[in-house]
């Protein structure tokens, strides 16, 4: 492979632009490679998060070429390389310095879903007895490597901001893998209708196409919780009301 | 200088993965008001990146299995240089620890009978280790994170701690700088926890991620804390190899566990050559055995390619340099061969190892379902660290507690793998309860101010020089690899004296390091600021590596090849001296009492 160029967004909340870099290319490189390589050489300040490099801790999520995507798990042979790649920050948060941006809310959001709580123990040693077929189905929920990607792509949180009404796609995977827990004793269904508004969700499905950990955020997360709110507390005219509003 | 914002807490706990995240927990339970300070976001420290499982005698799998064993396994892997004492805690306290994360939320894979299930892993006698598929990092760091979150404790996230204070010869809290702004603060705390993880960014070729800088070594030798066995590290065995952009990501063990088998490039199964003799009895001596082990049958040994580590580190760097290795440089690792035993293998492949496969298929373009996958070692854990005792996890300093990775003691020259997950719940525990007590007794009243603006004053000078000086990235990648020829996996007198040069001339050019860019959020100031660590690090590891004159566990040397009698009966200590020099001694083995040098006996 051969040199390629990069347009690396620089800045922060004040404003900022693209910046072009040069940089070679060889076997194997993924996006978070070229942005090291260039950080190391050309622009030490360059301002940029990682850890594991291998897709597992969801720490370099950014828009490469517009689309939301790991940067240490997005190969350069897949990208056309005869065109500038463009690297930028997630849009739907708030910029802190160039890659890097404000992730602080879903955290904040996280806090505020019932957390776990289980039934009784099922033997006197304290343990309980699950199936691993229940197992299996949470586990897909409990694949998040939590790199807010899905909450990126979300509309209602990108165009609308409706952070302070809606947890976005993350948190439904959260909250169904909680729902889901077979030991879990809690119900989060009226959390969820509200205040949590899961009602402003169209199943667009966008969330789930950007998910690095292949979660089916939409059919197996959120479908499934809508039903059972939908079983619970059955309200179709304000549902459709709040798709819209 | 300045006015710094003051935090205060009762206890200051340094680092949010397991063990950091577990003493939070235990100290907050305890009543006591908690703050935990990590690099990162919470959720992404090192022991999110975990595979294989934690290692709990449950006897879920196998009712043989009792703390015994796991102790007798632990104090075997170690070669007999570990703390006896933190073996038997460890051993005893795992299962309930391990319990204790399912009540919490966790979801491990599950028995037939509704249990938590338990895999093989090398060294451990009988299936021991819980899991989740080969994410179960991840499923212990969420858990903790998520039940943590509820228990009022202060999250600090994006803060780097560069340095203790003290007030006399007592911890009385820490100071640093928050990355977002890069503002300094000063969080007084009458006990300090450090839970920093590892030092593997010191070489080149690693597992580790750029937070594993030794920063809590660094900042308990620089507080007078003493130092124990950093002269081993685990080089573990199979890291990726191709392509170079992946060189060192690490393939879990439990590929093997699973029945993935080491070849040469000659398709020879080499380990089956070389098994120590404190491991024959214990070890298939043919290929249809090794086979029936991993398939549960209780009457098999287990196969080769489940030795400790260091041994197939070792083995595989034999076969390459004898001209037996594959194309990149390394040794093959295939798992795909099983489709002649399992009837649908992809499949079995798949659901037992999809964070491999997915990471093979994704940036190596293999299908390990369908071919062998290139590997070769990498460095992954330290073994060494800081001394604590070994019920309360208090260092030499007052106040000063360690736990996980970067303490020292369970591990003695070599770890078994899942050992560290478990490490992290059973001391990290310990840690934050025993932190809480010794807080709640000596509440500290004076803040040293001098020391915290002494440390501002220096953090800034790498700005101050502005690009027109050296930048960090270079001097970092000089020291990793020095240390990576110099002070790896196979070590010599000469070239060991050769890196402790390269590392005085590396201080030389680190102290005058100069970043561009202002304070914001400047990955190059991050750098620069953790490369104090990193050289201090690499200089106490350089140093024991020269005083042990033997072979042994993580440690290997050439110019004494062999295992000595002799050294097995100390432990080698660092301490800063008077001087500011590093004072390296010996320090003898503390002796098993009866039950359990019979307890050892017994599992020979
Ligand atoms: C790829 C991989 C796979 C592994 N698989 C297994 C396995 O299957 N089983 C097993 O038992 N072990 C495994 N290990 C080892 C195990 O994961 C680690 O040893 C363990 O997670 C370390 O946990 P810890 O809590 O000590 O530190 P970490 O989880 O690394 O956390 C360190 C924390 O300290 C913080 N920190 C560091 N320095 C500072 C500072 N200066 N200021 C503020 N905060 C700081 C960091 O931000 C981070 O939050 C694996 C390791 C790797 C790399
Ligand atoms: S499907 Fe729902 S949650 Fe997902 S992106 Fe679309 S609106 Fe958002
Ligand atoms: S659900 Fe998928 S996209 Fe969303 S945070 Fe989790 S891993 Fe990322
Ligand atoms: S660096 Fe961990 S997911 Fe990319």
């Amino acid at each position: 492979m051969a040199e390629a160029v990069f347009r690396i967004w620089r800045g922060t909340a004040a404003g900022g632009q693209f910046v072009e870099y040069r940089t070679e290319a060889t076997t194997g490189m993924v996006v978070l490679d070229a942005v090291h390589k260039i950080q190391a050489e050309q622009a030490n300040d360059l301002s940029v998060r990682w850890n594991c490099k291998a897709g597992k801790c969801g720490s370099c999520s950014a828009e490469i070429n517009g689309k939301p995507r790991l940067m240490c798990m997005t190969r350069l042979n897949e990208l056309p390389l005869e065109k500038p790649v463009t690297v930028q920050p997630m849009q739907a948060f708030p910029i802190i310095r160039d890659l890097v941006t404000d992730v602080s809310w879903n955290f904040e959001v996280k806090r505020k879903i019932r957390k776990f709580s289980p039934r009784a123990a099922d033997a006197p040693d304290g343990t309980w007895r699950m199936a691993q077929a229940d197992v299996d189905r949470v586990q897909e929920f409990r694949k998040c490597i939590e790199c807010f990607l899905c909450q990126d792509v979300c509309h209602v949180l990108r165009e609308h901001k409706y952070f302070d009404t809606f947890i976005g796609p993350r948190y439904f995977v959260y909250a169904a893998a909680l729902e889901m827990q077979p030991i879990d004793k809690e119900n989060r269904l009226s959390d969820l209708r509200d205040p949590h508004n899961i009602g402003y969700c169209n199943i667009g499905k966008c969330c789930t196409n950007v998910c690095p950990e292949e979660i089916k955020i939409t059919d197996n997360a959120i479908i499934p919780l809508k039903e059972r709110v939908v079983d619970e507390f059955y309200d179709p005219l304000r549902m459709l009301f709040r798709v819209f509003k | 200088m300045p006015e710094h914002e003051v935090v205060e807490h009762d206890v200051l706990v340094i680092g949010a993965g397991g063990a950091g995240l577990s003493a939070a927990v235990a100290a907050s339970a305890a009543g006591v008001k908690v703050g935990v300070v990590t690099k990162s976001l919470l959720g992404k420290a090192h022991t999110v990146m975990a595979e294989g499982g934690v290692a709990a005698a449950m006897a879920n799998v196998d009712e043989r299995d009792s703390w015994k064993v796991h102790f007798a396994d632990t104090m075997r892997g170690g070669q007999y240089l570990n703390n006896w004492r933190m073996a038997e805690i460890h051993a005893r306290e795992a299962p309930d620890r391990v319990k204790e994360l399912e009540a919490w939320g966790a979801l491990f894979d599950r028995t037939r009978d509704g249990r938590i299930l338990q895999r093989n892993f090398g060294g451990h006698r009988y299936p021991r280790l819980a899991h989740v598929g080969d994410r179960t990092g991840l499923e212990m760091i969420r858990t903790l994170q998520d039940h943590g979150i509820h228990q009022g404790i202060d999250f600090h996230m994006e803060h780097t701690i560069l340095t203790l204070l003290k007030d006399g010869d007592r911890v009385c809290g820490a100071f640093g700088y928050d990355r977002e702004r890069g503002r300094f603060k000063l969080f007084r705390a009458s006990a300090v926890v450090l839970a920093t993880g590892g030092i593997g960014r010191a070489f080149l070729i690693t597992s580790n991620s750029w937070e594993y800088t030794g920063d809590g070594i660094a900042l308990a030798y620089h507080a007078g804390a003493t130092m124990l066995d950093m002269e081993f590290v685990q080089f573990h065995p199979t890291g990726m190899i191709w392509p170079p952009s992946v060189r060192g990501i690490l393939v879990t063990e439990g590929v093997r566990g699973e029945g993935g088998i080491l070849v040469n490039s000659a398709g020879r199964r080499f380990m089956f050559d070389d098994i120590p003799d404190n491991y024959r009895s214990s070890t298939a001596d043919n290929e249809e055995e090794g086979w029936r082990y991993v398939t549960g049958d209780k009457n098999a040994r287990r196969p080769p390619e489940l030795l400790t580590r260091d041994h197939v580190a070792r083995c595989i760097r034999r076969e390459v340099r004898e001209g037996r290795g594959s194309p990149h440089g390394g040794v093959f690792l295939d798992i795909s061969w099983i489709k002649a035993k399992v009837p649908n293998a992809p499949e079995h492949i798949k659901k037992k190892l999809p964070s491999m496969y997915h990471q093979f298929k994704q940036l190596g373009d293999i299908d390990i379902t369908k071919e062998a996958m290139e590997v070769g070692p990498t460095t992954h854990y330290m073994m060494g660290g800081i001394k604590v005792d070994a019920e309360s996890q208090m260092s030499d300093v007052a106040g000063l507690f360690a736990a996980g990775e970067c303490a020292a003691g369970l591990h003695g020259a070599n770890r078994l793998g899942g050992n560290s997950l478990s490490d992290l719940l059973v001391f990290g525990q310990r840690a934050g309860k025993f932190a809480a007590d010794y807080a709640r007794q000596n509440p500290a009243r004076t803040f040293p101010r001098d020391q915290a603006d002494d440390a501002a004053r220096r953090a800034l000078l790498p700005l101050e020089r502005q690009g027109s000086a050296e930048g960090p990235y270079a001097i970092q990648h000089s020291l990793q690899s020095r240390m990576q020829d110099l002070v790896g996996i196979v070590r010599r007198e000469e070239e060991m004296l050769a890196a402790l040069d390269e590392i005085a001339a590396l201080k030389h050019r680190a102290a005058t390091v100069g970043v561009p860019g202002n304070r914001e959020y400047n990955n190059g100031w991050h750098t620069a600021l953790d490369l104090d660590s990193l050289l201090t690090v690499s200089e106490l590891i350089t140093r024991a590596a020269i005083e042990r004159k033997e072979s042994r566990g993580g440690h290997f040397r050439e110019d004494y090849p062999d295992k000595s009698p002799d050294w097995g009966k100390y432990n080698i200590v660092i301490r800063k001296g008077a001087a500011g020099e590093p004072e390296v001694s010996r320090v003898p083995v503390q002796p098993l009492p009866a039950e359990l040098q019979q307890v050892i006996e017994e599992n020979k």
